[in-house]
């Protein structure tokens, strides 16, 4: 019974952190500058121009979604498969880069991708023609890969390591081929984590800003960069705070979504 | 009675360490823009006065005057500039000076004193000014550029870094097109718009950014970036061969004052804040770190040679006279935000 109020530092946490600026940003998404009721911001999102960065988020976070599973998965089933003395590979492979501050390691990419960056100076060496990266999707891209990746591999990873490896010799004994094991037993299984890994990955990737602005000069234009605009650079709090909610809304579904597909919420099992 | 004269002794000596012990206490939060003051001026004034100081930073106008109004944190000494001082007078959120307890108020240079924005200097005492410009890359550009018609010209497709800031950007392709940068005519600011955003289609700019734009233009990642004038001199320390302009239809000038905000519990040490900053010596402490126009006379007076042969540092007469302060346009600022966001969403 009284377990209960163990709970009470999180919760008063939540309520003040969470649900109060929660409270403020919806008042503000349905009001004018003078206070008065109005929607004209929530619609502001089908003016013209603000659907196309609405779908551009959607667009770029699903690619980095699918390109962190292609990575993390193997890499996860790799990690979970041998037995690295208490997990210290792990730590170095994926945790390392984490200690870092996100905005200082893109930083650095930028420093590596620029026109006369690392990556272009070798070029110039080499006697190849220099690349432009910066301003391109696909910089944008690897630099929201780099930084979510450890978020699909980390779940992928406990996922795997709780397999029971007699489930897999079952499997084994029974004639499956190394493919058969592998489609039918270990990837169902891991399911769970692949998840909650999507998950994990998406929500940042669909809110990115500073990434866009840092790798691309600002000219690739996501959700995250146009709710900062209002606040920062337009001063416009009830457009910022009507957009920030509209992508809420869109990661809710999204959530939602995935827990349509993810067999223990759907039999009642989580 | 010996007693009685001790112990009275003893409680002036408690109360005059409870009084220094009050002194000590007082902490001055200082809001200012990111990289805009030598930290060696605050060291000096904390010894000096025994106020501690709390620095914090800002951006952009617009993002201080966000936070200011929304409360969050309580400040002592803003730095807004002069269209944001207009506005925030207007709104009654500046405490008013008492410039006979600022003695160096009369280091400031005439010209500054007293101005459209603020009559009287009755809000604001002026930190730093300067001009609005671009600087480009002598070895990529050649040719001399002095009108702002190079930041629409194809010959330099990609390779143009804008600035991310509402008034400065729609200000200098209003001042292109030979408006004011104060319009508040919905025409004038659809043409600065439709130049903008076909700026964009045509991919003659490489980017919008901000702080980011000098470094990008030392290290030779575009030929042109638009800049304040302190950027720009910190970019040319950086790399000679980057040249600044001020463009001959004329720009923006630009004063950042310091003020007290209204509820701020310390005015008198914000004062003796402010006043500290128009020293002589401090304020050529600061010209030297951050290399913007100082509006201390003998500050001007004692430029080097070199540095009066700056138009970034040392800005003509006739170059200050074609430039405009920024108003507060009121109403007409949903006009700007609307043409920003056009601009911004244009692809």
């Amino acid at each position: 019974m009284k377990r209960q109020w163990y709970a009470a530092p999180y919760a008063l946490w939540m309520l003040l952190f969470t649900l109060v600026p929660l409270l403020f940003v919806a008042y503000y998404a349905f009001t004018d500058g003078s206070g008065g009721f109005s929607t004209d911001n929530i619609l502001r999102i089908f003016q013209p121009g603000y659907l196309p960065v609405l779908l551009d988020s959607l667009r770029l976070s699903l690619y980095c979604t699918l390109i962190c599973l292609l990575i993390g998965y193997p890499t996860a089933y790799f990690l979970a498969s041998r037995d690295f003395s208490e997990n210290k590979m792990l730590v170095v492979l994926i945790l390392l880069p984490m200690w870092m501050n996100f905005l200082l390691r893109t930083y650095a990419m930028m420093t590596i991708l620029e026109n006369n960056g690392l990556i272009n100076m070798l070029l110039e060496k080499l006697g190849l023609d220099k690349v432009q990266f910066i301003g391109t999707e696909g910089a944008v891209l690897l630099g929201m890969v780099y930084n979510f990746l450890p978020f699909m591999v980390l779940p992928v990873y406990t996922a795997l390591k709780k397999l029971d490896a007699r489930v897999i010799e079952a499997a084994e004994d029974l004639g499956a081929n190394p493919l058969r094991v592998i489609t039918r037993v270990i990837v169902p299984q891991s399911i769970p984590g692949v998840i909650s890994g999507v998950t994990m990955v998406f929500m940042p990737a669909v809110t990115t800003f500073a990434i866009t602005r840092l790798l691309s000069n600002g000219m690739i234009y996501l959700m995250g960069d146009m709710i900062e605009e209002f606040f920062i650079t337009v001063n416009n709090r009830n457009a910022g705070s009507a957009l920030s909610l509209v992508m809420l809304a869109l990661v809710l579904i999204s959530t939602l979504l995935l827990r349509l597909v993810n067999p223990d919420t759907r039999e009642g099992r989580a | 009675m010996k007693k009685i004269a001790l112990l009275l002794s003893l409680l002036l000596a408690l109360s005059c360490f409870s009084g220094f012990a009050l002194a000590e206490d007082v902490e001055l939060t200082v809001f200012n823009w990111f990289d805009y003051i030598d930290p060696a001026t605050i060291e000096m004034f904390e010894e000096e006065t025994g106020i501690s100081v709390q620095y914090v930073n800002f951006t952009t106008n617009e993002e201080m005057y966000t936070k200011l109004e929304a409360g969050a944190g309580s400040y002592d000494v803003i730095f807004p500039s002069e269209y944001m001082i207009e506005r925030m007078v207007k709104h009654d959120m500046l405490a008013e000076l008492d410039l006979s307890a600022m003695p160096n108020f009369a280091n400031i240079m005439d010209s500054l004193k007293n101005p459209s924005y603020d009559p009287g200097n009755a809000h604001s005492v002026p930190y730093m000014w300067g001009t609005l410009g671009y600087v480009y890359n002598t070895e990529m550009i050649p040719e001399e550029l002095t009108s702002w018609s190079a930041l629409f010209d194809e010959k330099y497709a990609g390779q143009i870094l804008m600035m991310n800031s509402m008034r400065d950007t729609i200000g200098l392709a209003l001042k292109y097109l030979g408006y004011s940068m104060n319009t508040r005519d919905e025409a004038e600011l659809n043409a600065a718009k439709d130049l903008l955003v076909e700026q964009k289609q045509k991919h003659i700019e490489a980017g919008y950014l901000l702080d980011e734009i000098k470094d990008k233009m030392i290290g030779g990642e575009a030929a042109i970036g638009v800049v304040y004038s302190g950027d720009a001199q910190y970019a040319i320390d950086g790399n000679p061969i980057l040249k600044y302009v001020i463009p001959e239809e004329g720009s923006n000038i630009w004063v950042d004052g310091m003020c007290v905000p209204k509820d701020s519990k310390h005015i008198a040490e914000a004062q003796q804040f402010i006043d500290f900053m128009c020293r002589e010596d401090v304020a050529a402490m600061n010209f030297d770190y951050i290399r913007y126009c100082s509006p201390i006379q003998s500050v001007a007076d004692n430029l080097s040679p070199e540095e009066a042969a700056m138009p970034a540092l040392n800005p003509s007469n006739e170059v200050a006279a074609s430039c405009e302060y920024f108003n507060d346009v009121e109403d007409a600022m949903s006009l700007y935000e609307n043409v920003w966001m056009e601009v911004r969403l244009a692809r």
